[in-house]
């Protein structure tokens, strides 16, 4: 199974880099959302501070969806997907594979955007151990529940619509976790970043857990469905 | 055709029908008797007067929607998974549980709403009940959308399967995290102060009869849908055979008579 996973993660980041289409398009749709955000909250810096780690999060998953989306769109053509079953690689595999390479596109848009941040929002990052181990038990959690929808959607012909209507609604636990954890970890909010962020790192790794081991369990059936 | 093709689809036993039927007429009788007994037998309450009889209305349909119907779904879409009780049965029976549930769950959503207003002044807060409700009703639609997308009935059941059980494990999810989302930012709410009234007397018994009657409320509905989902499966089955043989028969009959109508 590790193997499998190595191998499809190695296929798909191998086609991003040829590609790079979550890197010139995905990337700078999400840093273009804090822009637009900027311009709903206004010129004045201080609102769009507090708000920085809730637009952060909401970036972060609006554009979990076009990177889950285009991971399928991979394997959308020349009967690929038929290609990747008969491949006789372990189901469990594939799916850690795509989710592991979701995840790690997702963690460069996540620096790229909290530089973001910090740049146009003004934001000081009180403790950096604590949002980077927010973002990265998010990441797992968004990259595992997505790759397990895209997978859902794929070949249907809905699927654009499809996904983020059962994706996000699913991932709301993600965004408000996160979002809590970073004001923590920002120095916003009441709480300070001993108490109050610990909690929702936990919810965030309790979140990642289950849709990782989901993502295991229930991959071979609904390859089959596709 | 229509006749001989009605009598061939049949759901269920005679003995089923019958149950059914009972069911129905028990519900009727159930839910009248909690009416007249909300509305007329039990006192007003001392705080909230005529409001407290939204109490007999709105528990028993959130509890219908949030464990029973939500409940019957995630069991019967994990039994269609197991592939040793793998049968058409239970994908069907998930999919009216979601329908009647959605329903329900909208309904909760509306009641609450209209007691929310009058007792808090808002028709609407961030709690964290009626947030963890509406974020439930959302993945329950995405289920619809997902049961109506055309597919094969094999794969779609498989993906409506994924789907709920995806969704029933996220509800403990959302709940805690949108307890801790209100808890820790918010102290106690007026909700807090309200929703525990005490009761006993006749309103322990109407609110008891309700919870009976909209749970046979519910079994009804839900045996009248899954009635539903057996027929309009074999109209799909038979829908373009029936339309060929219509088709055909237009071709044997004699050419119509009015000048230029086969033109127009």
């Amino acid at each position: 199974m590790w193997r499998d996973t190595v191998l499809v993660a190695g296929k798909d980041l191998r086609i991003e880099l040829r590609s790079r289409v979550v890197m010139h398009q995905v990337v700078p749709v999400a840093v273009l959302m804090l822009v637009l955000f900027a311009f709903a909250l206004g010129p004045d810096r201080a609102p769009m501070a507090q708000a920085a780690p809730g637009l952060f999060w909401v970036a972060v998953l609006f554009a979990s969806v076009l990177a889950v989306q285009r991971s399928f769109a991979l394997e959308a053509p020349d009967g690929a997907r038929d290609g990747l079953r008969l491949s006789g690689l372990d189901p469990a595999g594939v799916f850690l594979g795509k989710t592991a390479a979701v995840a790690l596109q997702l963690v460069v848009l996540e620096v790229v955007l909290t530089a973001g941040v910090v740049v146009l929002y003004g934001s000081h990052v009180r403790s950096y151990g604590s949002i980077v181990v927010a973002a990265l038990a998010g990441t797992a959690g968004l990259a595992a529940a997505g790759t397990l929808y895209g997978a859902l959607a794929a070949g249907l012909r809905v699927r654009e619509t499809l996904l983020p209507f059962l994706f996000l609604p699913v991932a709301a636990p993600v965004l408000l976790a996160g979002t809590r954890a970073w004001q923590a970890a920002l120095g916003l909010g009441a709480g300070n970043v001993g108490s109050a962020g610990d909690p929702w790192v936990r919810l965030l790794l309790v979140f990642a857990a289950v849709y990782l081991a989901l993502g295991v369990v229930i991959f071979g059936p609904l390859q089959e469905a596709s | 055709m229509s006749s001989s093709g009605e009598s061939a689809v049949a759901p269920w036993s005679p003995v089923a029908t019958w149950v059914v039927r009972g069911l129905g007429i028990a519900a009727a009788v159930a839910l009248a008797a909690t009416v007249w007994l909300g509305l007329w037998v039990t006192p007003p309450d001392q705080v909230q007067h005529n409001l407290v009889r939204l109490v007999y209305v709105h528990p028993p349909i959130a509890w219908v929607a949030l464990y029973l119907a939500f409940g019957v779904a995630a069991v019967s879409s994990a039994l269609w998974l197991w592939p040793r009780t793998r049968s058409r049965f239970w994908d069907r029976l998930a999919a009216s549980a979601v329908e009647v549930g959605t329903v329900f769950t909208a309904l909760t959503l509306v009641t609450g709403s209209i007691w929310g207003r009058p007792t808090w002044g808002l028709w609407w807060t961030w709690d964290a009940r009626l947030t963890s409700t509406a974020l439930l009703l959302v993945l329950l639609l995405g289920y619809l959308a997902v049961r109506r997308v055309p597919a094969d009935p094999d794969s779609r059941a498989r993906r409506c399967a994924v789907v709920a059980l995806v969704a029933a494990v996220d509800v403990p999810i959302v709940h805690f995290s949108v307890d801790w989302w209100h808890t820790l930012h918010q102290g106690a709410t007026v909700l807090n102060a309200n929703l525990s009234p005490t009761i006993h007397g006749s309103m322990a018994w109407t609110l008891l009869l309700g919870f009976v009657a909209f749970t046979l409320l519910f079994a009804w509905m839900l045996a009248i849908r899954y009635r539903v989902e057996v027929l309009s499966e074999h109209v799909q089955d038979t829908e373009l055979d029936v339309a060929l043989h219509e088709r055909w028969a237009e071709g044997t009959d004699p050419v119509p008579a009015e000048p230029g109508g086969a033109l127009v």
